[in-house]
């Protein structure tokens, strides 16, 4: 039957091993032996301070059992007024970014968009990611003072990166042909978009939304600590005085929000399939 | 009424998929195009509607040259060309009722479509033609709740609800079981007989091709070598398309279980 010639009565009788991954051996020993000379390489380089730990412990052992009294009150006004800035920040944030990631999304699909369009799209996509949000809310900060109003430049922006990059991929691993039958039909590029493509990537659309709401939220925490406004202004301030148990508050607050998020992005992702 | 002449379409990667392929359609005919898998018969019909561009040559729908049309005007004649799928290609997430109306998309603006307010006889026809094929009370239910046989179904009144002059059939049957197939097969030929239309209907199974169309051409390596009635199929005719094998059982006559496929 086999035109090969391929003796099967060598093969009897036989273990069968799966071929290795790397097939010239004396390359897999020297990949292996290579990386464990690296781990024992990096080990030694490591350098602790037992007595600094030793010391530290105890701010750590302090810091945890803040946690255990949080105070909610002293520092009431100055957190729910964080907090709220911090929402605004969010909401605001994520519709500016999500509304503009759309048409750059399908922008830097390749079966979608041609080539120029694409390469545009891309690199806005790629100096978006490339700078870290610090990095922005600090530049930003510089431009546009003390303040909300960098944060929230700063999310829209980090948002873009994110979802426009994740829906481009789900859009350029789409069903070709449910797209194509439209197209065949005689529509229009937006009809196109609107009948073959929308209803394939919106579950995803939905899903990365959601996420993104959480991520920014959480961001927003973190771009206070370099001025940008939020909640994280007022963590950061509770840190400088030394005020765990307020610290321990705040931190409470942000975990049952995301907690929420997650739930709801839960239902909302169970809705749309 | 469709005219190719010297249809050439060779891929980037240098393949050959079609070779000057010359072939005439008079108004009102089923033709079957068989050939085996790579021999370039989806490439042909999509070369027809420009979803996949010819190299060369021309193709002519009635008096119109399509193959130098500009964008616009390819829309206005892709709308005299309904297409159905080898996997449906039904957009899984609409409705029924969205999936048979996107046949109208290039009839109706963008906003009358992205509002789904299509005009009042575009949805009669719509529930008529769902109810020809006896999906009228599936209408809402999305397409992907439906079964192999009853999305073709759909496919079918999407293609005709653009009321074509043509219909470009790619395997229409190949994830069908054998009864489906033959039922889907029957449909399409008598929806082509009411409404007088051409079809070119890609197909792999022989003896179901033989059963229902007038005229088959028969494509190899992305050229015609065989044109002519049914029963010009002999085994040396089969030879020559798909290579040696034996073709008694394929090419026998296959009409004994008629009635139950009903």
């Amino acid at each position: 039957m086999s035109s090969v010639a391929f003796d099967v009565q060598t093969k009897l009788g036989k273990p069968w091993k799966k071929p290795p991954f790397v097939q010239r051996d004396w390359l897999r020993w020297t990949l292996l032996l290579g990386f464990v000379a690296y781990l024992i390489a990096a080990y030694m380089t490591i350098d602790v301070n037992w007595s600094r730990v030793y010391e530290g412990l105890e701010r750590g052992k302090k810091f945890v059992l803040a946690f255990t009294s949080p105070d909610f009150t002293s520092r009431s006004t100055d957190i729910w007024e964080g907090m709220f800035e911090s929402i605004i920040m969010t909401v605001a944030s994520s519709v500016v970014g999500i509304a503009i990631s759309i048409p750059i999304a399908l922008g830097a699909a390749r079966n979608v968009a041609p080539l120029p369009v694409y390469l545009i799209c891309r690199s806005i996509i790629a100096i978006s990611r490339a700078l870290q949000e610090i990095i922005v809310a600090i530049l930003l900060v510089a431009i546009f003072g003390f303040g909300p109003l960098a944060g929230f430049l700063t999310l829209s922006f980090a948002t873009i990166g994110f979802l426009a990059k994740l829906l481009a991929e789900d859009i350029e691993s789409m069903d070709r042909v449910q797209a194509e039958a439209i197209k065949a039909s005689g529509a229009r590029w937006t009809q196109w978009i609107n009948y073959g493509i929308q209803p394939q990537v919106m579950p995803r659309l939905i899903g990365l939304s959601i996420y993104r709401l959480d991520i920014n939220f959480r961001e927003s925490a973190i771009l206070g600590l370099v001025g940008a406004g939020g909640i994280g202004a007022t963590l950061n301030t509770a840190f400088d005085r030394y005020e765990y148990d307020t610290a321990a508050a705040i931190l409470l607050i942000i975990i049952v929000i995301v907690m929420a998020l997650e739930y709801l992005s839960g239902v909302v992702r169970a809705r749309v399939q | 009424m469709l005219r190719l002449e010297k249809l050439v379409k060779t891929y980037k990667t240098g393949d050959q998929a079609l070779q000057a392929v010359d072939i005439d359609i008079p108004e009102g005919q089923v033709l079957a195009l068989i050939g085996p898998s790579g021999a370039g018969k989806s490439t042909l019909i999509r070369c027809i509607n420009r979803l996949v561009e010819p190299t060369s040559g021309q193709v002519y729908l009635g008096d119109v040259e399509l193959t130098g049309l500009s964008s616009s005007a390819l829309r206005r004649e892709r709308r005299r060309m309904g297409m159905i799928f080898q996997e449906y290609a039904l957009v899984e997430r609409l409705s029924v009722m969205e999936n048979v109306l996107s046949g109208r998309l290039g009839y109706v603006g963008f906003w009358r479509s992205f509002m789904r307010k299509f005009p009042q006889s575009d949805v009669d026809e719509a529930y008529r033609l769902l109810d020809r094929v006896g999906l009228a009370h599936m209408a809402d239910k999305r397409a992907d709740e439906l079964s192999g046989g009853q999305r073709q179904r759909v496919g079918i009144c999407r293609a005709l609800i653009q009321n074509p002059a043509l219909l470009l059939v790619d395997e229409p049957t190949a994830s069908l079981d054998p009864k489906t197939s033959r039922q889907i097969m029957r449909l399409i030929c008598e929806l082509c007989k009411e409404r007088g239309l051409a079809a070119i209907i890609n197909i792999h199974d022989v003896a179901l091709a033989q059963m229902f169309v007038q005229r088959v051409i028969g494509l190899r390596l992305g050229a015609v070598e065989f044109d002519g009635p049914p029963e010009g199929l002999t085994p040396d005719v089969l030879t020559t398309i798909y290579g040696e094998e034996d073709w008694e059982a394929t090419i026998e006559k296959v009409d004994d279980d008629e009635v139950e496929a009903q």
